[in-house]
């Protein structure tokens, strides 16, 4: 098939015609017997990956198994915050490999992902916090990354409904202008529809029951459609990875909690950009439809269970009623949650297995959306060449056994 | 002329008593009793807002909080509150509410030229278009989130103040209309605690609206007076109008919004908060929402006057206002003859259009008796007028009603009332993961099964007829009881209720228009986002099928009344595209609350001073006499340094530092972590917690420890004290006081259960007043009974005895490097003993200082702070502290971790001191050190300064970091670029400054 481009003429030509002729976005074919790369989880870093695999390895024999529907956990489920400004080089370098990848990607997928640099700001409420972003800023300066430090003063430029002076004043900021927001349903869409378009075969409501593995190799999956085979296998399947592991009999260092979101009913534009409070706990932005977006820590129990408890909801919102007082007649519209999968250096793993040609990327944690296409990119390659791409290689599992941890959670002590 | 829609009797507002209010500017006067919706409708406003999208006219649809369309901006200035669903908002005097999304007013509004170019705007659009050219997308963007969002959110802080409230119950009753009541009755009677939430003003539900039900041969609203009588005179019962359960979480959890003075108008509440929120832990839960109408999806049926046939009904019985005079009553079903028949009663022209071939029953013969004109087997196909509908086009059905037929024939209407079914409301009960199921001959889901104890009942159950209602209520509140363990169980009589019965309603999701879908007319299913069936067919062509990908593309049920009205329409429409049935499509995730929930209340009380606790110490009101100035550690207000004469941090900071090691300095040490251990394997449970061995340690002695966590990096230090054989005193830095407190709780309770050793928290039971200095002996024996004689209170130990009078513990102890004392003693004894030693300490010449000195200080020695010369990577051994770690223990915790080739390898980031060449230049904390400056960025940083401070005692500025292989690198010039471009050099060095030999210490 093939992928009609959408542009302002498509758009304009198809009014003419009501509308009636737009083609599918993806088919929905019946899994083939076999495929040279099968990802299972059709989240946007597994679609990213197939699309990766397609479009720069050549390799368009590929199948995205999915549960569900595509999309529909945690890249539908995010604050869709978009950042690369972490301290550690590792960190960095995936992060801002995957913002390299979002500054072009709607221009690359024909698809607006509305990918909105609008600024993104770490505020600092005590000394301890100006220590940990003047070392953060400095690490991302000189790793090439935009950074910049702020006054309170320029803060209040840049948000003028903050208050400054809360429980615990405003005392600066961190900065990535180049950090923002995106339409997280459009980018699980927009690869999917592109990597159809190259061929890869997006097979929903399937559900991965077993990997058939020979010794110790694995040769495909058990599905609730059948066996498929695969000459490599990638699982990316955030909230549910240990489950997979355990299916693939090895553990992973994993624990997998629920992480909660809301939103405010839509409201005239009042919040330009994207702010995050360490000390007062929550993150906010406005989407384009205009309701405020707000998130905090994960609850502190694990589950499996796509929602957590009120009480976690009810901490979120004094620190926003704090920060931004003017929130205090709006009114919550919507909550929800979604489970992430937390390793113990809060660092994700993209990783080979025990398993030959049996591939994990997983422990994404609560900021997984916003490497999105760094993660398929170099996911894909490592798939596609049976070596971890470079930038992925320190976030192997092997880590875990080395000690050479990535420890952005308490390096940084902030929502990652 | 006003209230000219107002009927000359009936309803239940107020006629006595006048209110006035305005609208977009324009005064109008109502009723006491009145919503917001009835009093526009009675003064004949039917245009109240615009759309989201293509700003098409909008007014009132329903009497209920599922309102999608009648949305408006309510008051002003720091009250000002958006979004507001007119139906919802009781009036009061001087109410002013504006019409949102739309410029210059809801009548001539700019953004109405979207409507005109809708054809080019369908559902999805923006995914396909403003991608050119690269890097534009910020500008359209700024240009769409102008057009899109509702109302405007206040600019200042809210005025208000909120309640919350935790309780438990036996019985919550979601839902005061007839079964709800029915259900709190005969769960009241048993004695069990009950708690009855409407969301409502008042209580009766659907027979407010009904002027001809009658319970037990009397009208039926004399049934609800009675049974709300009753009620109010059980003790435990709580009776909450305007109270919306908002929210069914696991475990019978449940929360509830009180519009508590919303109705008395803004700022007349008093002392009373403006809403509360409820916290409800329910033994039992009774489900009573009742349901809500669905409107019929025909062309153009989202004009102003086009309205659920329930709500026209509502607004004649309760509220004596009749919406217009020429009234189309458009159905397939029987419920919406009762609204004909009453419009009739009321005076107007009432046009029955139905879709049914043949409806028979006695709905029909009541409405033919009345000579109301019946078309059957006809369809609206589409309305004329704009700004309000002054007509509908009808046009026979083909036999299979996928189609018209014939003639179109026009009918004059200003009010068109709409029915196609009823839905039950089961958002609660499946917010509490119930699981539903499709009712067939409802054609709507009703509750299946839940894993929590509650009964779903009434029309929220599928049950439409009064005395099924009230029947299914009063078993339900007798059953709740009795499993909450109250009563017996036993059911009392249905009280008669007779109805007549009605027909079936034929089923036809999509009504069919003279043009083919998509063109021309819009048949909306999801107003507030202006959803159209034509979206969902879109949605179905480009593979959005699921029910999650079609709420997601299309944004149907996203808005603010969360889909109420259109959730099922949708499902059916796309159910009937893909040819399967309508279970096959699902249902989308019911997500809480279930109407919006302000903010305000549920932050409650914790705003503002009441946020989280300022702690301060017990001596916080001499440091305000002493003019401290603070910084916030966690919770804590610290004295940050005690400013003289004008003096700024620097320089006070220069003063105390110098003065503290020429004479003596105190410092409020309080805020440190305090933990007293006790158990007969305390001092084991140290040797595993710590990296260095405590088993030996001798009662009175002190010992200073680093805290590891499993991957051998250091968390938190401190210094520990044996009080007893079993009894230790943990000391921990003020930051990471609760996390060491969990981490040792976590330890005993889910790994080493078998150990038995007991923590607690008594930061707060002791104040400290910390003596450093060469005179910190003699100024605390001027206070002490205690024998300070060197030989026998030596370094790292602890001495009980008074000073200044009071019990005290003294630990010999130093983060200074100084001779030190911390005296310890109960909290309420804080303030004395500090003032004591300030009045005592003038002729040692005492300076008071703060955590800046104290920083300054310990630095001097080369001593850390945890958690800023170490970041969760720093190992003991990276410290250069080898000799913390004990080798001889079996294990401790983070001991395994030291083996791993990463943790043990060569070339690591290690402490180091860092001195600059231009001894006046201060680094900041967090520059990096390179080997090789580039011209620009990027270039290898080897690490980062991890503490910086200018040393009156070294007479130099003083820096340690975390250097890559530093320990091999001291004597070494690199290179410190700042991010401003200038580049500093530096030598590394060891980073103990001052006094090298600790001979000051132990003097």
């Amino acid at each position: 098939m093939i992928m009609k481009k959408y542009s302002i003429f498509s758009l304009l030509r198809n009014s003419m015609s009501y509308h009636e002729n737009w083609q599918k976005n993806w088919r929905s074919p019946d899994p083939k017997s076999e495929y040279d790369v099968i990802i299972v989880g059709g989240g946007g870093h597994g679609l990213a990956t197939a699309y990766y695999l397609a479009k720069e390895c050549g390799i368009t024999n590929v199948a995205v198994i999915e549960k569900g529907w595509i999309g529909g956990g945690n890249t539908g489920r995010n604050t869709t915050i978009v950042r690369s400004n972490y301290l550690w080089d590792e960190s960095a370098a995936i992060y801002e490999h995957a913002m390299k990848l979002w500054e072009g990607l709607s221009q690359e997928l024909n698809y607006n992902v509305m990918f909105s640099q609008r600024g993104l700001l770490h505020l600092a409420h005590n000394v301890h916090d100006l220590q940990e972003i003047g070392r953060r800023g400095n690490a991302i300066h000189f790793n090439g990354i935009d950074s910049e430090f702020l006054t309170p003063a320029q803060v209040k430029e840049m948000v003028p409904l903050i208050n400054l002076n809360c429980r615990y004043p405003v005392l600066g900021a961190l900065l990535q202008r180049r950090g923002g927001n995106a339409r997280h349903d459009a980018v699980a869409w927009g690869y999917a529809r592109a990597a159809d378009a190259m061929g890869v075969d997006i097979i929903q409501n399937c559900e991965v029951t077993g990997f058939n593995i020979e010794n110790g190799v694995v040769k495909g999956v058990e599905t609730t459609r059948g066996s498929i085979k695969g000459k490599k296998v990638g699982v990316v399947t955030a909230g549910h990875s240990g489950v997979m592991a355990e299916m693939a009999g090895f553990r992973l260092p994993i624990e997998s909690f629920p992480l909660q979101a809301m939103v405010s009913e839509p409201l005239k534009p009042c919040i330009n950009t994207v702010i995050m409070s360490g000390a007062v706990h929550v993150y906010i932005s406005q989407s384009d439809k205009g309701e405020l977006v707000v998130g905090a820590g994960s609850d502190n129990f694990v589950s499996y269970s796509q929602r957590g408890s009120f009480d976690m909801i009810d901490h979120i919102i004094s620190p926003m009623v704090e920060l931004f007082p003017f929130t205090s007649r709006l009114r919550m519209m919507r909550q929800w949650g979604g489970i992430v999968d937390v390793t113990i250096d809060r660092s994700p793993i993209v990783s080979k297995t025990p398993v030959e040609n049996l591939y994990f990327n997983c422990g994404w944690g609560t900021g997984g959306f916003k490497c999105t296409p760094g993660s398929g990119h170099v996911f894909a390659h490592s798939l596609a060449n049976g070596e971890m791409h470079p930038i992925a290689q320190p976030f192997s599992m092997n880590r875990f056994n080395t000690g050479a941890l990535i420890d952005e959670g308490a390096a940084a002590a902030v929502a990652h | 002329m006003t209230q000219t829609n107002r009927l000359s009797s009936g309803g239940r507002v107020n006629r006595a008593k006048t209110v006035k209010f305005t609208f977009d500017g324009k005064t109008y006067e109502g009723f006491e009793g009145d919503t917001l919706s009835s009093a526009l409708l009675a003064n004949n406003v039917h245009l109240v807002g615009r759309s989201f999208k293509y700003h098409r006219p909008r007014g009132v649809l329903t009497a209920g909080s599922e309102e999608p369309n009648a949305i408006v901006q309510l008051g002003e200035g720091n009250r000002t509150e958006p979004n507001c669903r007119t139906p919802m908002v009781e009036l009061y005097d001087g109410l002013k509410a504006t019409a949102q999304n739309c410029w210059p007013s809801v009548n001539f509004d700019i953004g109405g030229i979207n409507n005109k170019l809708s054809r080019f705007f369908p559902a999805g659009f923006y995914y396909k278009t403003f991608m050119w050219p690269k890097g534009m997308w910020e500008k359209y963007e700024h240009v769409i989130r102008a057009s899109a969002g509702m109302g405007n959110a206040p600019s200042e802080n809210d005025p208000d103040t909120y309640a919350t409230k935790h309780v438990h119950c036996d019985v919550l009753v979601a839902g005061g209309g007839v079964s709800g009541l029915a259900a709190a009755l005969t769960a009241g009677r048993t004695g069990a605690r009950v708690i009855l939430a409407e969301e409502h003003a008042e209580f009766g539900g659907q027979l407010l609206s009904d002027a001809d039900a009658t319970i037990d041969g009397k009208p039926a609203m004399e049934w609800v007076e009675a049974t709300l009588a009753e009620l109010r005179s059980m003790e435990e019962v709580t009776i909450l109008p305007r109270t919306t359960v908002t929210a069914y979480y696991d475990h019978n959890f449940l929360s509830a919004l009180e519009r508590v003075t919303d109705h008395l108008g803004h700022g007349n509440g008093g002392d009373l908060p403006r809403q509360r929120f409820w916290q409800i832990r329910a033994k039992q839960v009774v489900l009573a929402q009742g349901a809500i109408e669905r409107p019929m999806l025909f062309g153009d049926n989202d004009r102003p006057g086009v309205m659920l046939a329930s709500a026209v009904r509502t607004y004649i019985n309760r509220f004596g206002v009749l919406p217009g005079k020429n009234v189309v009553v458009f159905t397939n079903n029987d419920s919406a003859y009762a609204t004909a028949i009453d419009a009739h009663k009321a005076g107007a022209k009432v046009t029955i259009v139905d879709i049914r071939e043949n409806p028979a029953g006695a709905w029909v013969e009541k409405a033919k008796a009345l000579s109301i004109q019946i078309h059957t087997n006809m369809a609206v196909i589409g309305t004329t007028g704009y700004r309000k509908v002054t007509g509908v086009d009808i046009m026979p059905l083909t036999a299979d009603g996928k189609g018209v037929t014939g003639q179109s024939q026009r009918i004059d209407a200003d009010i068109v009332a709409m029915s196609s079914g009823w839905n039950p409301m089961i958002s609660l009960f499946s917010q509490g993961r119930g699981k539903l199921r499709y009712d067939e001959k409802l054609t709507s889901f009703v509750p299946d099964h839940c894993q929590w104890a509650n009964i779903s009942v009434g029309a929220g159950n599928g049950e439409f007829t009064l005395e099924g209602c009230l029947s299914q209520g009063l078993a339900a509140g007798s059953k709740a009881a009795q499993d909450a363990g109250f009563g017996d169980g036993v059911v009392p009589p249905t009280p008669a209720a007779p109805e007549d019965a009605q027909g079936d309603m034929r089923i036809l999701w999509y009504i069919p228009s003279d043009r083919p879908l998509g063109r021309g007319r819009k048949h909306f299913h999801e107003f507030q986002n202006d959803s159209t069936v034509a979206d969902i067919h879109l949605a179905e062509r480009e593979g959005f099928v699921s029910v999650e990908h079609l709420k997601r593309y299309t944004t149907t049920g996203m808005g603010t009344d969360q889909g109420k009205t259109s959730n099922v329409n949708a499902i059916a429409i796309m159910s009937q595209i893909r040819d399967v049935k309508i279970p096959m499509v699902g249902t989308t995730t019911f997500r809480p609350p279930y109407t919006p929930l302000t903010f305000g209340a549920a932050a409650g009380h914790a705003v503002g001073e009441l946020f989280l606790q300022k702690r301060k110490t017990a001596m916080h009101p001499t440091h305000e006499e002493m003019g401290a100035v603070y910084e916030d550690v966690g919770d804590w207000k610290r004295p940050r340094y005690f400013p003289k004469d004008g003096e700024d941090m620097h320089a006070a900071v220069q003063r105390e530092c110098k003065q503290v090691r020429e004479t003596v300095g105190m410092m409020d040490a309080s805020t440190l972590g305090k933990i007293d251990i006790q158990g007969p394997d305390a001092a084991e449970f140290l040797n595993m917690i710590y990296t260095n061995a405590w088993l030996k340690l001798g009662v009175g002695k002190a010992r200073y420890g680093l805290m590891c966590n499993e991957h051998g990096m250091v968390f938190d230090d401190g210094v520990t004290t044996r009080l007893g054989e079993n009894h230790f005193h943990m000391t921990t830095t003020t930051g990471g006081a609760g996390r060491v407190a969990n981490w040792l709780e976590e330890w005993l309770q889910t790994e080493w259960p078998e150990m038995k050793v007991y923590c607690t928290s008594v930061t707060e039971q002791w104040a400290v007043s910390s003596l450093n200095g060469p005179k910190s002996r003699e100024l605390l024996a001027e206070l002490t009974d205690i024998d300070l004689d060197p030989e026998n209170f030596k370094f790292m130990e602890m001495r009980e005895g008074h000073v200044a009078g009071v019990p005290a513990r003294v630990y010999r102890i130093s983060f200074t490097g100084e001779i030190a004392y911390e005296i310890n003693v109960p909290h309420r004894y804080g303030k004395h003993v500090w003032d004591a030693l300030i009045e005592a300490g003038k002729k040692y010449d005492l300076v008071l200082y703060g955590t800046e000195s104290m920083h300054v200080l310990r630095a001097e020695k080369g001593f850390i702070i945890a958690g800023q010369d170490t970041d969760g990577s720093v190992t003991p051994m990276d410290l250069d502290m080898s000799w913390i770690v004990g080798k001889n223990k079996p294990d401790f915790l983070g001991r395994r971790s030291f083996a791993r080739s990463d943790t043990s390898r060569p070339g690591r980031k290690q402490l180091v001191g860092i001195l600059t060449e231009d001894p006046n230049v201060v680094l900041p904390e967090g520059a990096h050190v390179v080997e090789t400056v580039k011209d620009r960025p990027p270039m290898d940083m080897l690490g980062h300064i991890s503490s910086s401070y200018m040393s009156p005692n070294v007479g130099r500025s003083i820096a340690m970091g975390l250097i890559k292989d530093g320990f091999n690198r001291k004597g070494q010039t690199l290179s410190v670029p700042l991010m401003d471009g200038s580049v500093h050099k530096v030598t590394i060095t060891d980073p103990i400054f001052f006094d090298k030999e600790g001979e000051r210490t132990r003097g």
